[in-house]
């Protein structure tokens, strides 16, 4: 394959949310370069879960970009498969449905209230009795108050769906470049993106999205308009693939509280799940330490004491290995999507903290239709760079 | 010592892990594969691959290069994943 010189949009960052980026754009009739400084989907999109969830989000526009996606993601696969071949295609895509679980009456009160509002929105949520539950997952603990069922709740492998989404991206005469770093941004005359210095290369360029996860804030400094995205840090432990005990993505409610909680401090509640080979993921802890990579044993501990917690047998079953990533954090938890007010030409699309898997089909839709000057499904309103939680200042 | 391996009474050192027991005796394959069924013994042989998996004294996916022997280990082929019983 030859090496591209000049691109209509220049992708820096081969995660999920960039491959969407990247997808939607070639879709578009555009040539893309996507270029990333490690292994293509190797950073944040390697260590996460493959949430596809509706559940956890309350009304407003994250739920709105969620049901977009959730809607979409089916589609995206079914359309790679008909490009690419059933094997590209292949992405473990598992339409499961989810639990959320109240362990004592003062959760499902708030758990209540949250599934209400989002049936007002159209989310099926359906209300079970402990009874129910454990009817649906028989390993469940007996000690719950009840728990809401959201058939719409869903599963992937987010590193395939993020290549197969690459894998398209250079069947249609782009191209996909790792180990490679974007260093800063080239300008015409006009204070307009005419290309990215790459090494001691410039590529030529209408337009760059800056697509980099948690290091988007990083990028943005480099590029002289800088946003604020910071790094949450969440771990996963694995255990050895286990006969069916965990049907549906099952989680505690307090999660919810959890994601949308603002504290530095560790917070930990239980999200348990299958994979297709077998393995239970457990997570999910969030913590922010900036780019601190160290093992944390108490974390780790918390999460297997809260997993059996929900599902007692798991306490006898050995965890194989853990993993841990960086979630792109915003101060207003929102996604940045859209093209930066400081440098026509450059575009921002992160900030899903750990929802990017599921978000991400609607959020390469919605870049692609800005770009394009196309009507977007989503209202791209709340997720604009130029809003006062985003903007960081140019420090000097 | 000794140990029993799937209902039989085998010879067993000191010291000697589960997995070096099976080999000593010539038994390279201890687990079935849950997909295809397919014989699975010692891999990497220093506890990171879970491939050796076996099953000791009722508690399954036990790696057999990690597990030092005890004397009356009870320890048995693993068939696919099982939960411990």
């Amino acid at each position: 394959m030859s090496r591209i010189e000049t691109a209509d949009v220049v992708v820096i960052g081969a995660g999920i949310i960039g491959a969407a980026c990247a997808e939607a754009l070639s879709a578009a009739g555009m040539r893309v370069l996507v270029v990333d400084r490690g292994a293509p989907a190797g950073g944040t999109t390697a260590g996460g879960e493959g949430n596809v969830l509706l559940s956890d989000k309350a009304p407003g526009p994250e739920l709105d970009l969620a049901v977009a996606s959730r809607r979409r993601w089916p589609e995206l696969i079914e359309s790679l498969r008909a490009e690419l071949g059933d094997e590209v295609a292949r992405v473990e895509w598992e339409p499961k449905g989810g639990l959320v679980v109240a362990s004592d009456r003062d959760a499902m009160g708030p758990l209540s209230i949250l599934a209400e509002a989002q049936r007002a929105v159209g989310v099926e949520a359906v209300d079970l009795t402990p009874g129910e539950a454990r009817a649906m997952e028989p390993y469940l603990t007996e000690d719950i108050a009840g728990a809401v069922h959201y058939p719409g709740d869903a599963q992937l492998q987010p590193v395939l769906a993020a290549t197969a989404m690459l894998a398209a991206v250079r069947a249609r005469g782009g191209e996909v470049r790792g180990w490679t770093e974007a260093r800063g941004l080239v300008f015409d005359g006009s204070g307009r993106v005419a290309g990215v210095r790459i090494g001691d290369e410039t590529i030529g360029c209408g337009a760059v999205v800056n697509a980099c996860g948690p290091w988007a804030g990083h990028f943005s400094v480099a590029a002289g308009a800088p946003i604020e995205v910071l790094p949450r840090r969440g771990m996963v432990l694995v255990t050895a693939p286990l006969p069916h005990v965990v049907g549906r993505k099952v989680y505690a409610a307090d999660y919810v509280a959890a994601v949308a909680s603002s504290h530095v401090d560790l917070q930990v509640s239980a999200v348990v799940e299958s994979t297709a080979t077998g393995t239970v993921l457990i997570g999910s802890s969030r913590q922010r330490v900036g780019f601190d990579e160290a093992l944390q044993v108490e974390v780790l501990r918390r999460l297997a004491r809260s997993a059996v917690k929900l599902f007692p047998v798991l306490a006898g079953v050995p965890v194989m290995r853990t993993y841990g990533g960086f979630r792109p954090y915003t101060p207003d938890h929102l996604p940045v999507i859209g093209e930066d007010p400081r440098f026509a030409g450059l575009w921002h699309a992160s900030g899903h903290e750990g929802a990017g898997i599921g978000l991400a089909p609607a959020t390469g839709r919605l870049l692609a239709d800005l770009m394009c000057g196309r009507e977007p499904e989503v209202d791209p309103a709340r997720f604009r760079v130029d809003r006062p939680a985003v903007m960081a200042e140019v420090r000097t | 010592m000794r140990v029993r391996f799937d209902g039989v009474e085998v010879e067993a050192e000191e010291g000697q892990t589960v997995a070096g027991v099976l080999l000593a005796k010539g038994i390279r394959s201890w687990r079935t594969t849950r997909g295809g069924d397919r014989p699975r013994g010692l891999f990497c042989g220093i506890g990171v691959c879970f491939d050796c998996l076996v099953s000791v004294n009722g508690v399954p996916d036990v790696r057999a290069c990690q597990r030092v022997v005890a004397e009356g280990d009870e320890i048995r082929t693993q068939a696919g994943a099982e939960l411990p019983s």
